[in-house]
């Protein structure tokens, strides 16, 4: 996956490109917003990552100027500031996730793989299937291996997602912000008995197990251990 | 420089009065010579009249005597009879302008003549001339004398108006001077005296209530909130300094260990694995205090709008709802649904999770074994109760639970950021969760209360109704 990050402060812009480098992914730096402006319209990335104050031109003004190009490749804003206006600036700026520093590299991870993968139209089937897992987006109803499990909305809405993401990490975060729409993380660990009561539902009766965890990272829905 | 206002105001007063004055004596000065031209005309027309009667009946010598008559009557009209050539013949005058006796009609403007009597200043009057068939002409006129002194009277109280004005402009400035601008000089002063660090000083009030006080008060209200938010920066930044350097030399302390051992050791790895955790829980810490300050600031940090704070409740209650199911009892409610606040639905969710942490951390906790939730050893069933409902204009949330409570004596206490109790302190948590709620509800223009539940707290989140 290429992916183009803009950011200013060296150090940071170092710890990412080598953490994407050892996942695999083939990361650009641009250390200032005119030069990422530039970088990102001469070449197809798959995902941008935008600091949000860059020298020269900032963050959000570059992203709104390639939006305004036609420019929809998926992008997030890492930012210092955390606040409810702040997010929403952002995502109006055309940003697609915001990402509050600090964040831990396995989020942003997290992140950029769910993002890269979200404008690709198997979001949009009406059935999504991991192994023998199946879920009818149209009648809510999900089965696996033929049995009907019986899911409370919010536990559908769960695992809606993880299946959407099947095979990538989603972390704590990512659900309540999908799930539950919370963008702050509650002190309790109330993420965790939700995943343990959807597993008891989804995995309990059967040999495989599909819903891992995915130490200090987050979770993952996929056929077996590896991958 | 107040002297410089005080110039300023009484000049501006001077003149804008004297312009009023100007213009109403103007005015009357006007009207009142105009009304008695209009007099003079009248009687003169009527002399006209009767004297052409007198012409018609008895011929030009009936006529001649009965002017020379009228005029030599005290305090006469003006007669004048000349013959087609202008010469006078007969009348009260002894010489005019011969153009006047020209043009038929009344005189356009007062004109100067020279009369009988000997006076020493110029005479004036206003006449009507007409012309006989044998082409005599005769002049009827008034002396104006009268009317040019009421002019002269009006211009005398003009100066007198200008002077009072004078007088009255001196007098606004002894008094704006005296009074008001001292009072502005008292402020400025006070302001000084702030300026210069005396926290404690505020602008003097006199009690007479008038605009001065009233700027005062709100000045001093301005002055009251500046130091209610600074206090709170000092106290974050006390807190900062106080509350912050215990972790991060825990989080020192565990690197330098584990620096001394072998770093091949599993510990070295575990001492890591603290170690981040440890600094997760600092930044946590360090966002909240963020968050805090910028609730408690006021200024925009979430958009406002009606938000269905029944919706929330229910949500928070659905997201903990098997947290408490795992400590083996049910979160029970009693909520009023669609009721709306105008507020942020972030900032308030995130008030009534905190609450909701809060009633789990201590009613689940403090009934159970240090070392885990085995909710069986506990001494009795934790609960919790969260419910919703409108009470007149205002919106109750509350949330209860059945675990120690908090003493009344320290309710307000645990407000304060990083105060935690004596007895919590063992527990997790950042000691900033109850102060963020209770930013969060004055910002919505509502407030945290704490009570007793008996057992337990019972905390209400007590919000104002929408508007909309």
């Amino acid at each position: 996956m290429k992916i183009l990050i803009i950011e200013d402060d060296l150090e940071a812009a170092n710890y990412l490109i080598k953490g994407f480098k050892e996942c695999g992914h083939n990361p650009v730096h641009a250390a200032n917003g005119l030069d990422g402006l530039h970088m990102a319209q001469s070449a197809k990335y798959d995902v941008l990552i935008v600091d949000r104050m860059l020298p020269k031109m900032d963050g959000l003004t570059a992203l709104s100027q390639l939006r305004e190009e036609g420019d929809d490749t998926p992008a997030i804003i890492l930012s210092a500031l955390g606040q409810v206006d702040d997010r929403v600036k952002g995502l109006r700026s055309g940003g697609d996730d915001y990402l509050t520093k600090p964040y831990a590299f396995s989020e942003l991870l997290a992140r950029v793989e769910v993002l890269a993968k979200r404008r690709k139209p198997e979001d949009q089937e009406m059935n999504l299937k991991v192994a023998g897992l199946e879920l009818d987006r149209l009648s809510h109803e999900v089965t696996r291996d033929g049995k009907k499990l019986l899911l409370q909305p919010r536990e559908y809405r769960l695992l809606e997602y993880l299946m959407q993401n099947a095979g990538r990490v989603v972390t704590r975060t990512m659900l309540l912000e999908e799930v539950w729409d919370y963008h702050f993380d509650p002190q309790t660990n109330v993420i965790d008995v939700h995943i343990s009561r959807l597993r008891s539902k989804i995995d309990k009766d059967f040999e495989i197990a599909l819903l891992h965890t995915i130490r200090g990272s987050g979770y993952v829905l996929r056929n077996g251990e590896g991958g | 420089m107040l002297r410089i206002t005080a110039v300023k105001l009484s000049l501006a007063y001077t003149i804008s009065f004297t312009i009023l004055a100007i213009l109403v004596v103007v005015y009357m000065t006007g009207g009142a010579v105009h009304f008695l031209q209009e007099q003079i005309k009248t009687a003169v027309n009527e002399e006209v009249a009767s004297l052409e009667k007198i012409h018609k009946e008895t011929g030009l010598n009936g006529l001649v005597q009965a002017m020379e008559l009228r005029a030599s009557a005290p305090s006469a009209n003006l007669y004048v009879i000349a013959d087609p050539t202008g010469r006078i013949i007969a009348g009260n005058v002894l010489d005019i302008e011969s153009n006047i006796l020209e043009t038929e009609g009344w005189t356009r403007h007062p004109f100067e003549y020279d009369g009988f009597q000997n006076v020493d200043h110029i005479q004036q009057a206003m006449a009507r001339v007409f012309r006989l068939s044998n082409g005599m002409r005769i002049l009827v006129g008034r002396d104006i004398g009268e009317p040019e002194r009421f002019k002269s009277v009006v211009a005398r109280a003009l100066w007198l108006a200008m002077g009072t004005m004078a007088i009255a402009s001196f007098l606004i400035w002894i008094f704006v001077g005296r009074n008001a601008l001292k009072r502005l000089a008292m402020v400025s002063d006070s302001t000084k005296r702030i300026m210069a660090g005396d926290r404690s000083e505020r602008l003097p009030v006199t009690g007479s209530n008038d605009e001065f006080d009233r700027l005062s008060i709100n000045m001093n209200n301005m002055l009251d909130r500046i130091d209610l938010l600074d206090d709170g920066l000092r106290q974050v930044s006390d807190s900062i300094a106080h509350d912050l350097k215990t972790p991060l030399t825990r989080l020192r302390n565990k690197v330098d260990s584990a620096l001394a051992g072998d770093p091949d050791l599993p510990t070295s790895k575990n001492a890591l694995v603290e170690v981040i955790s440890d600094s997760d829980q600092l930044i946590k810490t360090f966002n909240a205090l963020l968050m805090i300050a910028r609730v408690e600031s006021g200024s925009q940090v979430a958009e406002m709008s009606s938000t269905n704070i029944s919706q929330i409740m229910e949500d928070a209650c659905e997201l903990y709802e098997p947290v408490a199911e795992e400590d083996g009892f049910k979160i029970t409610h009693d909520f009023e649904a669609g009721l709306i606040v105008d507020g942020s639905r972030e900032l308030l969710s995130q008030a009534v999770t905190n609450l909701l942490d809060n009633a789990l951390k201590y009613c689940v906790s403090d009934n159970d074994d240090k070392q885990g939730r085995s909710s069986k050893k506990t001494r009795n069933q934790p609960a919790i109760h969260m419910s919703i409902k409108k009470q007149g204009n205002k919106i109750i949330a509350i949330v209860e639970d059945n675990g120690p409570g908090i003493p009344a004596d320290k309710r307000d206490e645990v407000k304060i950021r990083f105060a935690r109790l004596d007895e919590s302190r063992s527990k997790p948590g950042t000691g900033l969760g109850l102060s963020l709620v209770d930013a969060v509800a004055k910002l919505h223009g509502g407030a945290l209360e704490l009570g007793d539940a008996e057992p337990g707290l019972i905390a209400k989140l007590v919000l104002p109704v929408s508007k909309a």
